[in-house]
């Protein structure tokens, strides 16, 4: 590949051409600072609008300063990012923004881990000239069941825009209106309630500021833990245990499931059981409706819809729902594991307690913030009462625990709860991109073949492509299986499924980049890929510690068949663990 | 937002999908097609923009982003008479401020409104390239040069 020498403060490095200063100055190890660029390694994902003009350098022949994040290098560019001329204009747009920006720190969301006030406390600003008479502008704030708007706070970074559109296709929010007025907002400025949005929240884990964040239910769940009639459970998704210890100063990857648990038991919580029970029944499920459409298929009947589509997921869930509702008998009716633990919890459990479901109250700690949608739909209630009654994300259980003045490094590992925190390495893996699909391989062979597994580790079905296949060998069936993370790579084989071209028997999407481990619910990432890559480690790492590592050997979830569902797809098992999905696109009016 | 609410007639929404498909149902021809468009509607409200977001297969929010970040386009519609009045620097500092008053007073309404009766609607624009005229103001096609705030009354009566 063709090369570049430059020289960036007086350091001499060669690139390949089409090389950005601002990332030949990072392989330098030269930290220049930016508010909008964003790039998630490895991952396709990157935003270089140049709006924020945080990151210009001098640059030699050049009359203006140059934004470095999206200026390419070229042969014998000197570059300069901190001579007193750059520092000075960097200063004068820094508080330009913070001009227009409310001054509410102390008490905002985003406080502590903003990335608007650790650039102000980086370049060292201790005065916004006309702060004092300026107005600032204001927009109306906007609450959805998943997600707040705040957008007195965005500094028009367009990162969320470029998740929304670029990333995950999805397209509800854009750069509107000029001037002052300009923000990033659905069509006609209209509530995120009535977009597109599916609530993957990947636009609140890229935003800077506290312009979107998610809406908090903590003080619900408090509210429900010291009232002495309400029997209080609690499940946690696969994905939390990989990324918790994060916002308590641990290394990303650092698993922390035991001291969680302790976590959550400290908090009060009458019962600490594992989201990863569900996930175990939902591939008993899953898997049985995987096998016998196959088989209805390899019979020739042409009624058995062929690829079998995941459908844990909730942000896509609303994806397909929304973009493919001709499509919606193609996915599993199975229910999400979520809402798989909120049925079995209010029905079998409450039984074997004997507690009303009404003075039962579920919640469920998700890397999510569709699950707090998810929980809310009607069809996941009986008689008003929801199945899963809040759904709280890592980022909001670490503030608990903080408030809790429960300081989680110092406590001792503890087990979850028995019978719904009983779980295998298959549940586990749920929470990265492959996973589900990984752990329904596990049961299915075993159950379509009568064999035993030899190899647990599915290597091919595992990493971080935004796309990915793998046939896999039924004992002389091939099994054609495809992979997809992030919204606009489902959309990518969804269009191959309405085309009647794809060839794979079942697929598994997941709508956040890296799956729930990357999800809208989990510490904030501030654009290191190697922390969502360092999750997934770690979740394989957890799945490798569990003596049983196949949902059908869980003798926990054998016992509940045996006990309360019979069989997997019995009509028990339909009435309790299956959905069904609606045609949600928005349709044109037309005058008659 | 508010917006008036309208509902589209089948013709209509053919002809905005025929506008799209003339353009190859490209969403880079989303300028020429939303300029189209208005031609033919005098304005683009919220109805307009879906059927050009189902026919270039592009999301609406991206073209509300288009309709709202062009001063050119306009959500509501344009009265029989559209008044406009430059705000441009050269006009500025000559007291067009002043004048867009004495429109908003004499006609009651807003920038970006329209008269109850539909006759007049009011907008500013920058620069016409007639800053020697300054202040200008536009009715219609008709340009009117050096406008004073007491000329604004005898303007109107031109219309009436």
């Amino acid at each position: 590949m063709e090369t570049i020498k430059l020289t960036i403060d007086n350091k001499e490095i060669d690139v390949p051409r089409g090389t950005t200063i601002y990332k030949a100055a990072k392989e330098l190890g030269i930290d220049i600072p930016t508010l909008c660029y964003m790039e998630l390694h490895d991952m396709n994902i990157e935003n270089k609008p140049a709006g924020c003009r945080i990151c210009v350098a001098e640059v030699s022949g050049r009359r203006n300063l140059a934004p470095t994040c999206s200026t390419k290098c070229e042969p014998g560019m000197v570059v300069k990012t901190h001579t007193p001329r750059v520092l000075n204009a960097r200063r004068t747009v820094m508080e330009f923004i913070l001009s227009d920006h409310p001054k509410d720190c102390l008490v905002c969301s985003k406080s502590g881990t903003c990335e608007l006030q650790a650039m102000a406390h980086r370049l060292g600003i201790r005065d916004i000239p006309g702060a004092a008479y300026a107005a600032v502008s204001t927009y109306r704030k906007d609450t959805s069941p998943s997600i707040i708007r705040d957008l007195d706070k965005c500094i028009m970074c367009r990162r969320c825009e470029m998740m929304c559109n670029e990333v995950q296709t999805v397209g509800a929010i854009s750069a509107v209106n000029r001037g002052f007025m300009a923000t990033v907002a659905p069509a006609f400025e209209q509530n995120l309630e009535h977009s597109t949005c599916t609530y993957c929240g990947q636009c609140v884990s890229v935003c800077p500021t506290g312009a979107l964040t998610e809406v908090n239910h903590v003080p619900q769940v408090l509210r429900a833990l010291v009232d002495p009639t309400k029997t209080v459970i609690v499940q946690t998704a696969p994905a939390v245990r990989a990324a918790l210890g994060e916002e308590f100063g641990l290394a990303p990857g650092t698993l922390v499931t035991g001291k969680m648990t302790a976590a959550l038991r400290a908090l009060g919580f009458d019962y600490v059981f594992d989201t990863d029970f569900a996930a175990d029944l939902t591939i008993m499920e899953e898997g049985a409706e995987l096998l016998d459409r196959l088989a209805k298929h390899l019979k020739g009947d042409k009624t058995a819809k062929i690829p079998i589509l995941t459908s844990c997921c909730p942000g896509w869930v609303n994806f397909f729902e929304e973009y493919f509702p001709d499509l919606k008998d193609v996915p599993s009716t199975a229910k999400s594991p979520q809402q798989m633990f909120g049925a079995i919890a209010k029905t079998y459990f409450a039984d074997k307690i004997g507690v009303n479901r009404k003075d039962m109250v579920v919640v469920s700690i998700m890397p999510c913030l569709a699950k707090k949608y998810e929980c809310q739909r009607d069809e996941f209630s009986v008689d008003g009462n929801p199945d899963v009654d809040f759904s709280i994300s890592t980022r909001e259980l670490a503030s608990f625990i903080k408030q809790a003045n429960i300081d989680i490094k110092t406590l001792h590992d503890e087990d979850f709860d028995s019978p719904m925190g009983e779980s295998t390495g298959a549940g586990v893996i749920f929470g990265t991109t492959g996973g589900v699909i990984e752990a329904a391989c596990r049961t299915a062979y075993e159950l379509y073949t009568g064999k035993k597994l030899e190899r647990l580790d599915f290597t091919e079905l595992r990493g971080m492509e935004g796309v990915r296949s793998a046939t896999i060998d039924f004992d002389g069936l091939p099994v054609n299986i495809g992979i997809a993370h992030g919204l606009g790579n489902a959309r990518k084989l969804l269009d191959d499924v309405r085309a009647g071209k794809s060839q794979f028997h079942a697929i598994e999407v997941m709508a956040c980049p890296g799956g729930c481990i990357g999800g809208g619910g989990q510490p904030l990432h501030h654009g290191n890929s190697d922390i969502i890559k360092a999750r997934a480690t770690a979740i394989y790492a957890e799945d490798r510690k569990k003596s049983l590592r196949k949902s059908h050997e869980n003798p926990f979830i054998i016992k509940l068949y045996d006990e309360f569902l019979g069989k997997p797809g019995s009509e028990k098992a339909h009435h309790l663990l299956h959905t069904h999905y609606f045609d949600k696109k928005k349709k044109i009016m037309i005058k008659k | 937002m508010s917006h008036i609410k309208i509902e589209l007639r089948k013709e209509d929404v053919d002809f905005i999908k025929g506008v799209c498909a003339t353009f190859n149902n490209d969403p880079q021809e989303l300028i020429n097609v939303l300029h189209t468009c208005q031609e033919h509607f005098g304005y683009l409200p919220a109805e307009i923009q879906e059927v050009v977001s189902d026919g270039l297969n592009m999301p609406v929010a991206k073209i509300y982003g288009v309709v709202t970040f062009y001063s050119f386009f306009t959500m509501t519609p344009k009265g029989k008479h559209p008044i406009s009045i430059c705000l441009g620097t050269a006009c500025y500092v000559r007291g067009a401020e002043k004048v867009l008053d004495e429109f908003k007073k004499e006609l009651g309404i807003q920038v970006g409104e329209s008269t109850k009766d539909n006759k007049f609607s009011l907008s500013s624009l920058r620069c016409v390239g007639a800053c020697g005229l300054a202040p200008v103001v536009l009715v219609g096609d008709k340009t009117y040069g050096r406008v004073a705030p007491d000329d604004v009354r005898n303007i109107l009566k031109e219309y009436e």
